[in-house]
C-alpha cells in the first residue's frame, strides 16, 4: 500500500488540511470530511476575554484527525517555540507545523529564524514540520537538523495561484531524504496534482476548501486531485518532448506518392 | 487585585487563584493553555494557583488555521 510515512507514523491521505477561514464549523467540517483528510492544522490566539467563543477544537474528532499545530503569528524563533511549547503544553503530541512570518504582507517564512526555532524544537523532542520557502539549500539544513518533513511554499499563502516555486520545489523532491509536502498557494486540484506528479509526498490545502460554497465537493475534488497526481507518478511520467513523435503509424498510409 | 490579562489591565475585586478567574470569565479550563509571567502552566498546576497584582497572565486556545 503507498502509505504516507513521517516520523514513524503512516498515513493513507496525502491531503493535509489547514482550518482556518472557514465560514462555520459546518463548512470546515464538510471539507475535512470530502478531502478524507487525516492531518489538520490549528493555530492559537488568545481568548477574547469579552467575547470568549465555544472551541473549535470540539468539532473535530480527535480519534480522526491528528492535530497538527501551526505557531502562526510568530515573528522570529522566540516566537514560534513558544507557540510550540503552548500547544504541547495543552496535551497535543507534540507535532508542530513551524510557521515563522514576520511580513505580514507576503506572509513569507523567516529561513533564518525557521532554522533556529527548528533546532530548538527539535531538540525538546517535537516532530517539526517546517514551512519554508523553496530554497533547496535551506531544505538541506533543516533536514540535518531533524525536521521530520518539509514543507515548501507554492506561492504566498491563500494567494491560489499554484506551483510559482515549482523548479526549485523539483530540485527540494530530487534532494530530500525525508517527505516533501508542498504548502500554501495551491488554488485548484490541479495545483495539487501537479505537485503530486512532481513527486511530493503530500500538500497541504487551507484557502482553496475555506473560500468556496461547497467545502465538501471541494475537499474531494482535492482529494481526487491529490490521488490522480501520486498515481501517476508512481506510473510513470512519459518525458516531454520538442518535437512531435506521431501516435499513429507513420506507414501503409493511403496516398499517391 | 491589578493584573495584565491577554494583554489587557484588569482590575478585580480580591486576589483569586487562576481556576477562580476562569470560573469567574465563563472559561472552560480544559479548552484553554495558561501562561503565567512567561511560565507555561500545565492545568493541574494552574488551577489553584494564587494570582496576585502585576502578574501577567495570558489564557490561550485553540483556533482554526492553516
Amino acid at each position: 500500500m503507498d502509505t504516507l510515512k513521517i516520523a514513524g507514523r503512516s498515513f493513507s491521505s496525502r491531503l493535509m488540511v489547514g482550518t482556518g477561514k472557514f465560514a462555520s464549523n459546518a463548512a470546515m467540517q464538510a471539507a475535512m470530511e470530502g478531502a478524507d483528510t487525516e492531518i489538520v492544522t490549528v493555530a492559537l490566539r488568545r481568548v477574547d476575554i469579552n467575547n470568549p467563543a465555544d472551541s473549535m477544537l470540539q468539532h473535530i474528532d480527535r480519534d480522526r484527525y491528528l492535530l497538527l499545530p501551526n505557531t502562526s503569528g510568530a515573528r522570529d524563533a522566540e516566537e514560534a517555540v513558544r507557540l510550540a511549547r503552548l500547544a504541547r503544553a495543552a496535551g497535543c503530541e507534540p507535532w508542530v507545523k513551524l510557521e515563522v512570518t514576520p511580513d505580514p504582507y507576503y506572509l513569507l517564512p523567516d529561513p533564518v529564524e525557521t532554522l533556529k526555532a527548528a533546532e530548538i524544537l527539535v531538540k525538546e523532542g517535537f516532530n517539526v514540520l517546517p514551512y519554508m520557502p523553496a530554497d533547496p539549500v535551506l531544505a538541506r539544513h533543516l533536514e540535518e537538523a531533524g525536521t521530520v518533513t518539509l514543507m515548501p511554499l507554492g506561492a504566498p499563502i491563500g494567494t491560489n495561484r499554484g506551483l510559482r516555486t515549482r523548479d526549485l520545489i523539483s530540485i527540494i523532491i530530487e534532494q530530500a531524504n525525508i517527505p516533501v509536502v508542498v504548502d500554501a498557494g495551491l488554488g485548484a486540484p490541479s495545483h495539487a496534482a501537479e505537485a503530486m506528479e512532481m513527486g511530493a509526498d503530500a500538500v497541504l490545502v487551507n484557502t482553496a476548501l475555506a473560500d468556496t460554497d461547497s467545502p465538501r465537493a471541494m475537499g474531494e475534488a482535492f482529494k481526487l486531485g491529490v490521488q490522480a497526481g501520486r498515481m501517476a507518478y508512481l506510473a510513470g511520467l512519459g518525458p516531454q518532448r520538442n518535437q512531435a513523435e506521431a501516435s499513429s503509424p507513420m506507414t501503409g498510409f493511403l496516398r499517391e506518392e | 487585585m491589578k493584573i495584565t490579562l491577554n494583554g489587557e489591565e484588569r482590575e478585580f475585586g480580591s486576589e483569586l487563584t487562576i481556576g477562580e478567574l476562569l470560573t469567574e470569565l465563563g472559561l472552560q479550563s480544559n479548552r484553554v493553555v495558561i501562561e503565567l509571567n512567561r511560565e507555561i502552566l500545565n492545568l493541574a498546576e494552574a488551577l489553584p494557583r494564587q494570582l496576585k497584582s502585576a502578574d501577567k497572565l495570558e489564557i490561550i486556545q485553540f483556533v482554526g488555521g492553516g
